[in-house]
């Protein structure tokens, strides 16, 4: 029997009963859409967050002295890169000159005092240049930042993270007041609006101070850090690049920094949204199980009622192996055509969902369309196969019988 | 040829077992015109199973065309049909999604044969049985007496030896069971052996030889003197 004549067949079945056929179309195609729409979800919201991550500096390149040798930088070397050779001002103002560079800032760090009138409070001196507002996206509560001009000028100002200017002016107004950093004097330009946690480091218990005011409070001339930001997200690895090549030759042809993007981070953001959906997928591959079960009920109650017609095929010599086959295609070409419709009703749901949340960019992924596709008849031909036994195993005196 | 002997046929139905066949030994041959008579459950069409190769006897020995074919697997039988056997039903037994010509080649796609070959094979079948301008109807658009052709031109696209037709004549009124009763006399003229079951005297009466069962044995076998 050819396989053309096998799917002929089964599709004149099929056809008999358009009402039972367009039921189990609709059992297969709703698990398949239900795979392609969740996945959709879980891709569009992964898209989601690494765009926002991206928004929010995946361009951002962070320098630090010493060569950490392990892959990809990460937190470890952020925390303990062993000085080689110190930064400087010199290395920063240098990186600055890179076309691939958009913005850069020195940072020093180090434990201080601040106080006012009789308040005093213990905090972090966090000395840094104007572009450090952009580069960590903070927002100002009042006032202004550090001004534009000379990083090794010291000037005697400062901005407050908010609960530093809470706790020492309460409800009262910071801006123009002065206040004593350690032995220094200095003037509060602004403050900074909440900023929360960010990496680790809580910017609202520091006072932010000019780079080279903070120097001379520590009496030192190293950098603890210098923050770089890409022109862009494709430029990341060039300015990485541009980045080594300018302090190497700074530091007498020695690569002794280290670089470390956020490339790493967006990645695993994601490979946990990958695993969501794949979660998802499962999920939903569960009702085309379910879909398998309707197929397996519709098909027998096909075989008894096509007892005589299955009983006449073995007189006119069909084999058993051709009676399963042709019960068998049946139930395949039911899951086929159930997923190509569930594939369409996939799509025009994506089409739906992208009209009411425009923000999210939705889209199934490849493999998951074509997965639904593979589960779906798989499922029409496990569940087929004891409804085609059956038909396979009858009888042909029993079967003729019935008219 | 299809030689029977010692044939067996029981059920087991409840405690109690039935002989539907019971030492049966018969021996008929190509061509001939032959039709069986009883009693209901004599088991005639129990026989015509047996010899049909579509029930398996309980016990005895059964050759067809020299071949023995008692002990064959479900397979093997199913191919010994295709190619020596042609049923034709009381209740005709056409797919009704099927036209009359689709119907009519169906043991040919069973074969894997060409599609161009086995239509136009299918379609001069349908032409010798009269049906040349319903090739395109669906078995519910076709009379009983036309359905019952279709059934025979289905019965005889493999060119079988041996015509088993179980009341060929009992869903169909008298003129079109006339009608078909010709057709298969005159297949029957042409060569193929022609095995009929029938409560009809009228209608048995015609065949050549008359074979009578009652509780499952032989108790006549009547040959007419002239051929």
């Amino acid at each position: 029997m050819k396989p053309l004549d096998v799917a002929r067949m089964s599709l004149q079945a099929l056809q008999r009963y358009p009402l039972r056929t367009a039921m189990m179309l609709l059992a297969i195609a709703i698990g398949v859409a239900a795979v392609v729409l969740l996945t959709a979800v879980g891709e569009g919201a992964r898209r989601y967050v690494t765009g926002q991550f991206s928004s929010l500096g995946t361009e951002l390149l962070i320098v630090l002295p010493g060569r950490a040798e392990t892959a990809g930088g990460g937190i470890q070397g952020l925390l303990v890169g062993e000085t080689a050779r110190e930064l400087t001002l010199d290395d920063t103002i240098a990186i600055a000159r890179s076309p691939r560079v958009r913005r850069v800032t020195p940072l020093v760090l180090g434990a201080g005092t601040v106080s006012y009138g009789a308040r005093e409070r213990d905090i972090t001196v966090l000395g840094t240049g104007p572009a450090m507002l952009a580069i960590q996206h903070w927002t100002l509560g009042a006032g202004a930042f550090l001004p534009e001009g000379d990083l090794e000028s010291a000037r005697p100002v400062c901005v407050l993270g908010s609960t530093v200017a809470r706790e020492l002016f309460q409800s009262g107004s910071p801006v123009g007041e002065w206040l004593k950093v350690g032995d220094a004097r200095c003037r509060v330009l602004g403050t900074l609006a909440e900023q929360g946690l960010a990496g680790g480091f809580n910017v609202d218990e520091t006072v932010i101070m000019p780079v080279a005011s903070a120097q001379q409070i520590f009496n030192t001339s190293a950098v603890f850090r210098i923050l770089t930001e890409a022109m862009d997200r494709d430029s990341v690895t060039a300015a990485r690049r541009d980045i080594i090549e300018i302090v190497k030759l700074r530091h007498a042809g020695e690569e002794d920094i280290t670089v470390v993007t956020q490339d790493a981070l967006v990645a695993t953001f994601d490979t946990i949204f990958d695993m969501i959906t794949v979660g998802l997928a499962g999920i939903a591959a569960i009702s085309l199980v379910v879909a398998g079960v309707l197929i397996m009920n519709v098909m027998l109650v096909a075989v008894s009622q096509r007892t005589a017609e299955i009983g006449l095929l073995k007189a006119v010599g069909a084999r058993n192996s051709q009676v399963l086959a042709l019960f068998l295609t049946e139930a395949a070409c039911l899951s086929l055509l159930g997923a190509v419709v569930g594939i369409a009703f996939g799509a025009g749901g994506i089409w739906l969902m992208k009209l009411v949340f425009p923000v999210l960019d939705f889209a199934a992924p490849l493999w998951a369309s074509l997965s639904a596709v593979g589960v779906a008849i798989a499922s029409g031909l496990v569940f087929g196969i004891l409804p085609a036994r059956r038909a396979a195993a009858l009888d042909p005196v029993n079967a003729l019988l019935r008219r | 040829m299809m030689e029977l002997s010692g044939i067996r046929r029981e059920y087991v139905v409840g405690a109690e077992t039935v002989h539907a066949l019971d030492q049966v030994d018969l021996t008929i041959g190509g061509g001939e015109y032959v039709s069986i008579m009883g009693p209901s459950g004599s088991g005639k069409s129990t026989l015509l199973n047996v010899l049909g190769l579509l029930d398996r006897p309980t016990a005895g020995t059964y050759r067809l065309q020299g071949e023995d074919v008692s002990g064959l697997d479900d397979n093997a039988l199913a191919a010994h049909r295709q190619q020596h056997i042609g049923f034709i039903f009381q209740f005709f037994h056409l797919i009704p999604r099927l036209t009359a010509l689709e119907n009519v080649e169906l043991p040919l796609v069973l074969t894997g044969a060409a599609p161009r070959a086995r239509r136009e094979r299918a379609a001069k079948i349908l032409e010798s049985v009269g049906l040349k301008a319903r090739l395109d109807h669906r078995p519910d658009q076709l009379s009983g007496g036309e359905r019952q052709r279709v059934a025979i031109g289905r019965a005889i696209i493999m060119q079988p030896s041996f015509l088993l037709a179980d009341e060929p004549t009992g869903n169909l009124d008298t003129r079109s069971g006339g009608e078909i009763m010709q057709i298969l006399e005159q297949l029957n003229r042409d060569g193929i052996a022609l095995l009929l079951v029938t409560h009809d005297p009228i209608i048995g009466g015609r065949a050549r030889r008359h074979l009578t069962l009652r509780d499952g044995k032989i108790v006549g076998d009547d040959r007419e003197a002239k051929p």
